[in-house]
């Protein structure tokens, strides 16, 4: 069994394309959505 | 010696939106969605179900089960699953598991389960009630739902050695296992206000022992509920752990627990680390500092991070794995894999943390906080941040940011969409999952440790399935290749 794994060198490369991406899917009124996520408790 | 580690994760979905932003509404559409999407409405079966029975034999005042919602949605899936609404959450309970890389599986199985049920959800829904799901543990608002994991624990291994064994990983395995979070939310810790904490879940916690998991809730849950043999089992509920993005991560919180519960049972309690003095000190504190240089003292007084605490369990598994195997708990070859990426991931947070980016979800998390920080120039704990650690637990595909940031994969696509129909092998789930698939009419309801069937004349018939390391499919795959009808099953069970 393995695991395929990245080099830290890479990672911070990807980094910019990365935070680019999540800007284009991270929900628009964050303020909002932040605070309109309320949960009953559970276990 | 150690019995087969039998695993499994029971997680609670935090659940958004539904028709008046009813939670409990919005968690039965989900189950029925999927429930009626599949072949069967099989229902679960509460006669053995005894939450309120404690590991320490008393049951302390004030100690309350937790509620259980009878009228509402609840499932037994083909794949020996089980998929409920519980305390106004979606919860999806793994069928039984022989290795930890099998849990990691059918863990990924039921998000896929709940992307699919939102799918079908959604499709009737209009756009304005539309739900979304999250696998985290915490809204930020002080509002906390749990993963659980469950571990098959010889009976003879007294509990008290249990909690004095466990603690210590329990309280700084989130070091390498923890999702991350950003802020507080608790009054200790908004008193301790970090910026960035390793563990969702850590500051919720009050006490070191204790019954319950809605309140006071405690490191070591004494929940004595075996759901098999109790004369020769126990099953150690975890409450403790975080919902983990990261495959690698979930392999290695039950990976890591499972051999040295293992350990625990082959070679006693005097080999562990001594505890922390203050547990819940500890469990907190490790939280709040991801810069890893907290200490806590333990009860002979001597000091160690969290970081060491983990370091000297590695240490202890490994020399368990090189003296006594690890068959308890996988093949060599999974066990290898378990100890080489445990110990690639404690070293990494340390040395160079952006080397486990892709396997450690703290640190995945923080990377994509600091990164948005930075370019826009934000506060720390700003809404936008906060968004990101709830994003980044989103079951959607389109919106998930934990399927973004490279996480390193355990299972491939195809086996984890074939995890989605079928149950594990090489547990009694396969017997759950193989009747539930092949007679769905005849069975009329099912929980862990049996079946109830109506065969169509008599009266109802339940078969026990009381050990839950039978019912595989070595042994009782070929009762399904010559018995083609419920009755024949039965009949050959009885015989």
């Amino acid at each position: 069994m393995s695991v395929v794994t990245k080099k830290g060198e890479q990672l911070k490369a990807e980094l910019d394309d990365l935070l680019d991406e999540i800007d284009s899917v991270l929900e628009e009124n964050a303020e909002e959505f932040v605070r309109n996520y309320v949960q009953k408790g559970g276990q | 010696m150690a019995v087969a580690k039998i695993l499994g994760i029971e997680t609670e979905y935090g659940v958004a939106g539904g028709p008046d932003y009813d939670p409990t509404t919005a968690s039965s559409i989900i189950v029925n969605a999927y429930a009626q999407q599949g072949r069967t409405r099989i229902s679960w079966d509460f006669n053995d179900e005894s939450p309120g029975t404690d590991a320490r034999g008393i049951v302390g005042v004030g100690s309350l089960a937790p509620m259980i919602e009878t009228h509402l949605a609840n499932t037994v899936l083909t794949n020996g699953a089980r998929l409920y609404v519980d305390h106004a959450h979606p919860e999806y309970s793994s069928p039984e598991c022989r290795t930890p890389a099998e849990a990691t599986l059918y863990d990924q199985a039921g998000e896929e389960i709940m992307r699919r049920a939102l799918t079908v959800a959604n499709e009737t829904l209009p756009e304005e009630m539309s739900i979304s799901l999250y696998k985290n543990n915490s809204d930020g608002k002080g509002n906390s739902y749990g993963t659980h994991e469950n571990y098959l624990v010889a009976r003879d291994v007294e509990f008290s050695d249990v909690v004095r064994a466990m603690v210590p990983h329990f309280v700084s395995r989130q070091v390498v296992v923890g999702a991350g979070k950003v802020g507080s939310e608790t009054d200790v810790g908004q008193a301790a206000d970090p910026a960035f904490q390793l563990s969702a879940r850590a500051e919720f916690f009050e006490e070191v022992v204790g019954l319950e998991t809605t309140l006071k809730r405690p490191i070591i849950n004494t929940r004595d509920e075996p759901h098999s043999d109790a004369e020769r089992f126990r099953r150690l509920h975890v409450i403790c752990g975080d919902a983990n993005m990261s495959p690698v991560a979930t392999l290695v919180k039950i990976g890591s627990t499972a051999l040295l519960l293992a350990a625990l049972e082959d070679d006693g309690v005097r080999s562990f680390p001594s505890p922390p003095a203050a547990p819940v000190r500890a469990i907190r504190n490790f939280s709040f500092d991801p810069s890893l240089r907290v200490t806590v003292d333990d009860e002979d007084g001597r000091s160690r991070t969290a970081w060491d605490y983990q370091d000297e369990l590695w240490q202890l598994a490994e020399r368990y794995v090189q003296r006594y195997g690890g068959e308890a708990v996988a093949s060599s070859d999974e066990v290898a894999l378990i100890l080489r990426q445990w110990r690639e991931m404690l070293d990494g947070v340390r040395d160079h943390p952006l080397d486990v980016a892709d396997r450690v979800d703290w640190v995945a998390k923080q990377r994509i906080v600091e990164g948005f920080q930075s370019r826009y120039d934000l506060r720390p704990r700003d809404a936008k941040l906060r968004a990101i650690d709830l994003q980044y637990h989103d079951v959607r595909r389109d919106k998930s940011l934990a399927l973004r940031v490279g996480l390193a994969e355990v299972a491939g696509d195809e086996e984890i969409r074939d995890a989605v129909h079928r149950a594990p092998r090489s547990t009694r789930a396969y017997f759950r999952g193989e009747c539930v698939t092949r007679f769905p009419d005849a069975i009329v309801s099912a929980n862990w440790d049996s079946i109830v069937f109506d065969v169509g004349h008599g009266p109802l018939q339940r078969i026990p399935m009381m050990d839950p390391t039978r019912g595989t499919e070595e042994l009782v795959g070929p009762l399904f290749e010559t018995n083609l009808t419920a009755v024949a099953l039965v009949a050959a069970l009885n015989g």
